[in-house]
């Protein structure tokens, strides 16, 4: 075991790790940041996603020690302030971007790097960028329909041409 | 996951040195290993990491190569290689998803070699030359076969050096659930001929389809592929597509990739 220091969510923060803990068990055992899921543990389904030196990685994916001194961003980490929702996480909330919500944390911190890189995607480019983050209840419209709107963009047209 | 120590180096020579103990490998984005020593598949005593090698990292051109740092990420390579040398670029931006293409790297695709990899059919169909810390390799004598390369115990990919084409393409067939390659095939025309290189498809892995070469440089267009077949044999048969689906699909993704590039 060996003291392990990093930048999350804007705070200097040291827990034990081993040279095979993974981030996400290292946030999640170490640190008691349970919000970021792990969901398959392969890689695949990007409910463990967060932001390693600004940018998304699946965090069951990555070694904890890899990290070291990396400023670390997760879901705990994307509210405002004052402790309200984000515009983001807000969206997902106003157009019902979540079931029963296990995906949640990793779409939140992808679609977030979207909306940096790309502040106005069009529905394809939401599509695209999400290929890996996986849900199993929503179907993803109302997720893509979130990501639109916290982007500002008018989604009141969106899907209607399909139903 | 079994136990291992952790180190990372910052300089490539120290890297090559802590690669020299006994049970020690290297680990780059570590996409693929991570899920492989997750599932007991591979026991290192050591795992040395290649992330905070910063002499690793980068895309420059040097004439009429572009020179890619083997720890570049998918990403940097979607970014940077664009305008350079689109073909590399859009491959790039279709491997894995975008959190694993921020983490996944050139030289760690290369040096695992998986037979269904994209990278490998870029670094083969343009003839590109893998350095390493003590040598260079021809793409043609780098892969030689499954999970299996010309780089020695210890030995770590610096760069890769890819000559830039006039035109190429990289068209996919992608495997919906895990992404990788079905079959993917790397179309490069230069002005002394064209290159062709399959990946996903051999159990061979990589492969350069030689038929499909000389008649792209006698047309180079689709229809000069109209008559061609890859055989049968040698092809990958699982539960994702048969031997027979996969060599047509190299027939499809051939024309598709010189469509793109034409």
């Amino acid at each position: 075991m060996t003291r392990l220091s990093m930048k999350v969510n804007g705070r200097t923060v040291s827990a034990e790790a081993e040279g095979r803990t993974l981030l996400s068990a290292f946030l999640r055992q170490g640190l008691g940041l349970t919000g970021t899921h792990v969901g398959c543990d392969t890689g695949q389904c990007g409910a463990c996603v967060v932001h390693v030196d600004g940018k998304p990685v699946k965090s069951c994916n990555v070694l904890a020690m890899d990290t070291a001194d990396a400023e670390v961003t997760t879901i705990e980490g994307m509210a405002n302030a004052d402790g309200s929702l984000s515009v983001l996480q807000q969206a997902f909330q106003d157009h019902h971007g979540l079931q029963c919500g296990f995906c949640t944390p990793g779409m939140v911190m992808s679609a977030a790097a979207l909306l940096e890189e790309n502040p106005t995607p069009s529905e394809a480019e939401i599509r695209h960028y999400l290929e890996g983050n996986i849900c199993r209840c929503t179907g993803y419209h109302n997720i893509v329909k979130a990501v639109m709107a916290a982007s500002g963009q008018d989604v009141s047209q969106l899907g209607v041409a399909a139903e | 996951m079994y136990a291992f120590d952790f180190v990372k180096p910052s300089s490539i020579d120290d890297a090559v040195k802590a690669l020299s103990a006994e049970g020690a490998q290297p680990i780059a984005g570590g996409q693929t290993l991570i899920p492989t020593l997750k599932a007991r598949l591979n026991a290192p005593e050591t795992l040395v990491s290649l992330t905070g090698i910063a002499e690793l990292k980068g895309v420059c051109r040097d004439g009429d190569v572009l020179v890619i740092g083997a720890g570049t990420s998918h990403a940097a390579v979607a970014r940077d290689a664009a305008a350079e040398f689109p073909g590399l670029a859009a491959l790039a931006l279709q491997i894995g998803d975008p959190a694993v293409r921020n983490r996944g790297t050139l030289g760690g695709s290369i040096a695992n070699n998986d037979p269904a990899a994209c990278y490998p059919a870029a670094v083969l169909a343009t003839g590109a030359t893998v350095v390493t810390d003590r040598r260079e390799i021809a793409a043609d004598d780098f892969f030689q076969g499954m999970f299996t390369t010309a780089l020695e115990e210890g030995e770590i990919v610096t760069s890769v050096r890819f000559p830039i084409p006039e035109v190429s393409a990289y068209a996919k067939f992608a495997q919906p659930a895990s992404r990788f390659a079905l079959t993917g095939v790397f179309v490069a025309k230069f002005a002394e001929g064209v290159r062709v290189a399959v990946t996903g498809a051999s159990e061979d892995g990589v492969f350069r389809w030689t038929e499909a070469e000389e008649a792209l440089v006698r047309s180079f267009a689709p229809e000069a592929l109209a008559d061609l077949r890859v055989p049968d044999g040698g092809m990958i048969n699982d539960l994702h597509g048969t031997p027979a689906y996969r060599a047509h699909l190299v027939g499809v993704m051939t024309r598709r990739a010189v469509k793109a590039a034409s």
